[in-house]
Parts: structure tokens; C-alpha cells; sequence
């Protein structure tokens, strides 16, 4: 107690800057003038999110379970789906399938809205190293902010439930999608860039022709990332009042119910493999997914080759930095 | 009209580049420029480029030649000075203009190939047509057919990812080439290659050159690619051009002493070919004239052999002192059926290196003739050696004088070689 004191008596050598007054009022004011922008906000948010789980509760949950497995065959190996299969029918034997659904619903919704928000900002820091070093604080203070914190201004402004937790889990899960682009775009071959302008490409055509294709493999990394971090946010977010597994979670601790705390948690895991596995798969180009980039760069050939190729992530990755005699940067 | 003239042209990299340029053109030295923050790479360079012509840049790693070709198509912009493609003055156009210009007078070809590995090998080589806006069906063909003009048709449907080195590159020359362009721009294309499949696609560029007729502008640190390539060598030394001109006048004269080292490592025998070291064509001996006469005339020359023509310009073949005696001897009243040497025949583009062998056989001369087989001109056997020997060639005035018409160039050949 004495030190303490102390302490507060040191401390008084510099003046008090009421960091949290100033955010406390900030908010406040925005609150008070922007509430009808935050409930257009809210009410979308919430029917996208809801009408989004009431979808996936709508056909039997065996035959979604199924479908899901089969989706992942496709997508990744017959082994996968026999393990997704028989985790998604636990979480159906743990009655825990409805929760699950309502989770997929928040995390799917949080992360094509930080997707869609995220790449466009990411190929814009690509371009500029102006925008980057701008962004890159802002990145890390959303990652490393404990999300505890914006939870409450979240509530704040959206009430307790369903939204709030939709925007936070969006502002955590954000970041490595931005960085994974930037990284993805910045990393392709500068000459392939050059010769675009070379060929007098203008610049959206080499973005859309050799840019992104190239940087696929990154870029889907990053919505993987994207992803796991929505899925670990949606679960936080059941403390304010976010229904789904993140709800079960919460009743569990206050109750201090062990079993149904871990029923919920590894439901969370099932959840969290399978939507990893399926993604990592998208971003590897495993499979029958080869087709992808060369669609992307409009008027490849998505022919006979285009769906065969697979061995193609070793080209993808062309050497960087090859050297070069003189300093190489188109100039337009 | 030339193709690409370009005229004071100034590359600096930094802070105040303005001044700088200024600076260097009040002949302050790089290293003053340098103290101050700007970094030149091209400095005060100018050339024309006349439509037809390989136009080589030669020069060693940051003596700023790719920073100069970049500045040609606008990919860099320059400091000071203007490049004019054509008719069309390229620093001075917008971004817009400057695209089209690059679509369709300009195409390049790069160090690592810069194909796209995402596309197929005909997607790629349709790549300039499709920026264009050229439909799918013709840019395919137009890219089939430039395949085929490299030698890879057959593997239009694979990704670059399969080819070898030496493939992926004429793929980078097949999208070039499909482009159409009268502008070739050629950075370091083959440097990247190993020896051997660099010497082939040396001879492939030379041969689609014949037939096509671009304007190439090529970028190099290698003296003997520039020799072997070019019809004139721009040599370039931290940023200045030190000397431009035909490979046989910077042998013959280099510009400074920088240029004198470079000349030592040339491999003569692979640059100087027959057409550099051959003197003037003989008229040949008629098949008709009198056996004492064409012998009386080599005496008085002192010569060993005689060309007998076959009455159209072609060497028939060779006829020696021993044989010419000999008809004298039976008394045949012309070479007509005098056993003859077969002819030593070379092409103008044939090596020195190439040119030892038949240079080394005894009394046959090596003669030099053209696609119809019709005689150009003999090579003396010392010139081949004197070449190789980096001794200069003789003035025109040394050459053989007018020839008779028994063989003086034999005769000439001859006295070469015994001087």
C-alpha cells in the first residue's frame, strides 16, 4: 500500500493524459450522432447471419454432416472426408450441432466481410509502400488489442447479442488477410510485372492477368488465417451474448459444468479442423482446384490442361529478386 | 527514318536528380554527383538505331545498360534527355499513349524469361496480341505460328514450368515475335543460358533476323555475343557510352583502353568469319584456255594452282602447276579435260575457328562463295593466322592487283603465304 504511494507520488512529476476520457466521450458522441447508421449495420449483419444459420438448419443435419464430407473430398482427399464425416456426426451425437451451425453462420459472415474488406486493402498497400507503412500499425493494434477490450465499445454501439460480436470478430480476424495479400502480390516476380508493362498491359489487367493469380496461394493462406481467427473470435464473442458455440462455452463457466464445457470445446476443435483442412486445401490448390488461377486471369485457357495441372505451386513461386543489373522499377 | 533515336539521355536514381543531371553536364564526376545523394546510372547517351539493325549494348554488371533499355520503352522514365520510336517521340507521351506504343511497335524479351507460369506456352505467346485486343481465334494462330517459328509447336499446351531453359527462352522470343513488332528489345536474353543452347539460339536469332528483318536492340556484358550479333556495339562503362561502331572497327580501333581489355578475351577465331580476312574474287581460268599459256603465267607469278571456272561465275575446280605441266606435256589444247582438285569452298559467315581446317590443305586454295555457289573472293591462308594473331589486316592497297586471267589471286595467295 505504502509503495503504491510512492508510486502515484512519482508518477506526479508528468501531467495525467485521460487517454480513456477522451475515447469514453469520443464514444459517446458517436453513439449519439451515428445510431441509425449502426442499426442499418446491425439489422443487415444480423438477417445475414441468421438467415445464413437458419439455412444450414434447414435440411436434416445428417445430410448437411454428408455433404459437408463430400464437399471435402472433393476438395482436398477421400481420407478427409471420412474424418470430417465422423467428426461432424460426434458434434450431431453430442447434440451440440444446432450451437455449431449458428457458429459457422457468425464465422462464415465475419470472414467473407473481412475477406471482402481486407483484400482490396491489401493489394492497395501492395501498390503503395505509403499505404503500407500507414497500415501497419492500425494491423497491429487490431491484432494485438485484447479483444476483451473492443467487446465493449462493440456493445456499445450495437447492444448486447448476435452483431457486436459479428464486429469484433471481424476487426480481429481482419489482419492476416490485409498482410497475406500485400505479402502474396509484393512477392511476385518483378520482371513478370515489367513484362506486362512491357506488352502494354495497363495496370488493372496486370493486376487481374499475373498479380493476383500468381499471389493465390498467399492470398488464400491469409483467408485461412482469416478463418481460424473469425472461429476463435466467435467463441469471446459468446460473452456478449453471441448465440453458438461461444454461448455454450459461457453457460458452461458460470454453471462450472465441466462436460458440457468440453462438449462445446470440442466442438469448437471439430469445427476449427475441418473449415483449416478445407481452406489450406483451396490455398495449396490440391486436387481439382488447379483451375482456379487460370480462370482468374481472364482468357486462360480453363481447358484440358487448366483441370489436370496440379504440379503447378512450384512454378508459382517464381525466384524473387533475380538478379538484376540496375534497379528495376517501372516507372508506370 | 530511323527507328529509334535517342538523344541525351540521363538515368539518375536518388535525390535531386535535376541537379545532378545538370551537374554531369557541367562535367562534375560520378563520384561528386554521388556525395550529394543522387546515383547516375546513364549518363549522357545517344545513338540511332537505323530500321533492319541489331543494335548491341555491351557492358559489364551496373554499367547501366539495362537501366538505358528500360528508358527506351518507357518502363523507366528518363531524367533528362528524349527517346523517339519512330515518328513518335516516347518521353513525351501520357501513360495511355505510351501503352499503345508498347503494343504495337515494341516488343521485349527478357533475362529470366519472365513467362507466366500460370499460362499455358501458346497463352503466352499470345500474351502482347491479347493486350491488344486481337480475338482469341487469330492471337492463337498468330502464336501457333510463332512457335513454330522457334521450333515449339508442339508444345503449345504445356505450362512454361516443363520446359528447359534454353525452350523457355524461345518461348520469350516466340511472344515477342507474335507481337509483330518492328522493335525488338532483347535484355540479356541469352545470358542466362548455358553456353551451347546460347550459341543456338545465337544462330536461331541470326536466322529469323534474315528472314524477318527486325530491329533489334540487344543488351549484353558478353563481347563475343555482341561481336557475333551485331551489326553495330554500343560499349558502355558506368553509365557513358565509350564507343560505338561495327565489331571491325572497335577491333581495328578501340576507343580507350577499357575497350583494349575487353578485346583481349575476344575469341577471334568465332568472331572474324571468311568475309573479314578474304580478298578480292580472281577471274577465273576458262575451262578453254591453252594449257602452255595458263603455265607460262603461273611461272611468272610464281603460283601453284590456277581456279578454273565452269563459265557461269562457280569453281569448277582446282587445277595445280603438276597437272597444267602435264597437259602441256600431251599436248591437250585446253584444261577442259585436265583432272581437277575438287574446290575448298567456305561461306562469308563461316568462323575462322572453322576456317583452320580447310585453310591447312596444301595447294587448294580456299575460296569463298555465296548461296548460288558463285565465287566472292579466296582467303590467303596467312590472313587467317594474321587475324587470329589480332595483327591488323592490310590496307586495301596490299591486296592483290587486278587479276589476269590466269589466276592471280593464286599467285598473290601464294606470295602470302611465302612472305
Amino acid at each position: 500500500m505504502a509503495e503504491t504511494v510512492f508510486r502515484a507520488a512519482e508518477d506526479a512529476a508528468l501531467p495525467q493524459i485521460p487517454v480513456g476520457d477522451w475515447i469514453d466521450s469520443g464514444f459517446d458522441w458517436v453513439t449519439e450522432n451515428f445510431a441509425p447508421v449502426f442499426d442499418v449495420i446491425s439489422d443487415g449483419t444480423e438477417a445475414g447471419v441468421e438467415g445464413l444459420r437458419d439455412a444450414l438448419l434447414f435440411p436434416p443435419s445428417i445430410l448437411l454432416a454428408v455433404a459437408l464430407a463430400v464437399l471435402g473430398g472433393v476438395v482436398r482427399s477421400v481420407r478427409f472426408a471420412v474424418v470430417s464425416l465422423l467428426g461432424l456426426l460426434l458434434l450431431i451425437s453430442m447434440r451440440m450441432w444446432e450451437p455449431a451451425m449458428a457458429t459457422l453462420a457468425l464465422v462464415l459472415v465475419s470472414a467473407v466481410i473481412a475477406v471482402a474488406i481486407g483484400i482490396p486493402i491489401g493489394i492497395a498497400a501492395a501498390k503503395s509502400d505509403r499505404v503500407s507503412a500507414a497500415l501497419r500499425p492500425v494491423l497491429d493494434f487490431m491484432q494485438t488489442m485484447p479483444a476483451f477490450v473492443y467487446l465493449v465499445p462493440a456493445v456499445t454501439f450495437f447492444g448486447i447479442g448476435l452483431v457486436p460480436g459479428v464486429v469484433t470478430t471481424i476487426i480481429f480476424a481482419m489482419p492476416p488477410g490485409v498482410r497475406l495479400t500485400e505479402l502474396g502480390i509484393r512477392q511476385v516476380d518483378q520482371e513478370l510485372v515489367e513484362a506486362g508493362h512491357a506488352f502494354g498491359s495497363p495496370p488493372g489487367r496486370i493486376l487481374r492477368g499475373i498479380q493476383l493469380p500468381l499471389a493465390l496461394p498467399t492470398i488464400m493462406a491469409g483467408v485461412n488465417q482469416v478463418i481460424m481467427l473469425a472461429l476463435s473470435m466467435a467463441v469471446i464473442a459468446g460473452l456478449i451474448g453471441a448465440a453458438g458455440l461461444g454461448g455454450v462455452v459461457v453457460t458452461s463457466i458460470s454453471r462450472l459444468d465441466v462436460g458440457l464445457g468440453f462438449e462445446g470445446g470440442l466442438s469448437v476443435v471439430i469445427l476449427a479442423i475441418y473449415l483449416d483442412r478445407l481452406t489450406s486445401a483451396f490455398g495449396q490448390q490440391r486436387g481439382r482446384l488447379g483451375a482456379i488461377p487460370s480462370f482468374l486471369s481472364r482468357g486462360g485457357s480453363v481447358g484440358k490442361g487448366g483441370l489436370a495441372a496440379s504440379s503447378r505451386s512450384a512454378d508459382a513461386v517464381t525466384p524473387v529478386g533475380a538478379d538484376q543489373n540496375s534497379p528495376n522499377r517501372p516507372a508506370r | 527514318m530511323p527507328a529509334v533515336h535517342a538523344e541525351g539521355l540521363f538515368k539518375v536514381f536518388g535525390r535531386r536528380t535535376a541537379e545532378a543531371v545538370d551537374r554531369l553536364r557541367d562535367g562534375a564526376s560520378v563520384a561528386d554527383v554521388r556525395e550529394r545523394g543522387a546515383t547516375p546510372a546513364v549518363i549522357d547517351v545517344s545513338f540511332t538505331v537505323e530500321p533492319g539493325e541489331i543494335f548491341v549494348v555491351m557492358g559489364l554488371s551496373g554499367s547501366g545498360k539495362s537501366t538505358l533499355l528500360r528508358m527506351l520503352n518507357g518502363l523507366l522514365e528518363v531524367t533528362a534527355g528524349t527517346v523517339h520510336v519512330g515518328e513518335a517521340e516516347l518521353t513525351a507521351l501520357d501513360d495511355k499513349a505510351l501503352r499503345r506504343l508498347r503494343q504495337e511497335q515494341m516488343s521485349m524479351v527478357f533475362q529470366h524469361f519472365a513467362l507466366f507460369p500460370h499460362r499455358s506456352v501458346l497463352d503466352n505467346a499470345a500474351y502482347a496480341l491479347e493486350v491488344r485486343g486481337v480475338d482469341r481465334a487469330t492471337r492463337r494462330a498468330k502464336a501457333q505460328e510463332a512457335l513454330a517459328l522457334v521450333g515449339l509447336d508442339q508444345w503449345a499446351d504445356q505450362k512454361p514450368g516443363q520446359l528447359s531453359g534454353g525452350m523457355k527462352q524461345r518461348v520469350g522470343l516466340a511472344r515477342a515475335l507474335a507481337a509483330d513488332t518492328d522493335l525488338l528489345l532483347m535484355d540479356e536474353a541469352f545470358s542466362a543460358l548455358d553456353p551451347l543452347i546460347r550459341r543456338e539460339m545465337q544462330d536461331q536469332l541470326l536466322e529469323l533476323q534474315a528472314s524477318l528483318g527486325k530491329t533489334i536492340i540487344f543488351i549484353t556484358h558478353d563481347l563475343n555475343e555482341a561481336m557475333r550479333l551485331g551489326d553495330r556495339i554500343a560499349i558502355m562503362r558506368d553509365g557513358r557510352v565509350v564507343q560505338i561502331g561495327t565489331p571491325d572497327q572497335i577491333l581495328e580501333a578501340p576507343a580507350d583502353d577499357y575497350v583494349q581489355q575487353f578485346l583481349a578475351d575476344v575469341d577471334r577465331g568465332r568472331v572474324f568469319t571468311a568475309r573479314h580476312v578474304m580478298v578480292e574474287a580472281p577471274t577465273l581460268v576458262a575451262p578453254a584456255a591453252a594449257p602452255a599459256h595458263v603455265l607460262q603465267a603461273m611461272q611468272e607469278h610464281r603460283s601453284g594452282s590456277v581456279l578454273v571456272g565452269d563459265g557461269d561465275g562457280r569453281v569448277a575446280g582446282v587445277a595445280t602447276e603438276d597437272a597444267v605441266r602435264a597437259a602441256v606435256a600431251t599436248g591437250a589444247p585446253s584444261l577442259a579435260g585436265l583432272a581437277l582438285l575438287p574446290p575448298v569452298d567456305v561461306r562469308e559467315t563461316t568462323t575462322l575457328s572453322d576456317l583452320l581446317a580447310p585453310a591447312a590443305q596444301d595447294d587448294v586454295p580456299v575460296t569463298v562463295v555465296d548461296d548460288d555457289g558463285r565465287l566472292l573472293g579466296v582467303v590467303p591462308r596467312g590472313a587467317v593466322l594474321a587475324a587470329l594473331g589480332g595483327i591488323p589486316r592490310p590496307a586495301p592497297s596490299a591486296a592483290p592487283a587486278p587479276a589476269d586471267p590466269v589466276g592471280a589471286t593464286a599467285v598473290a595467295m601464294k606470295e602470302t603465304i611465302r612472305g
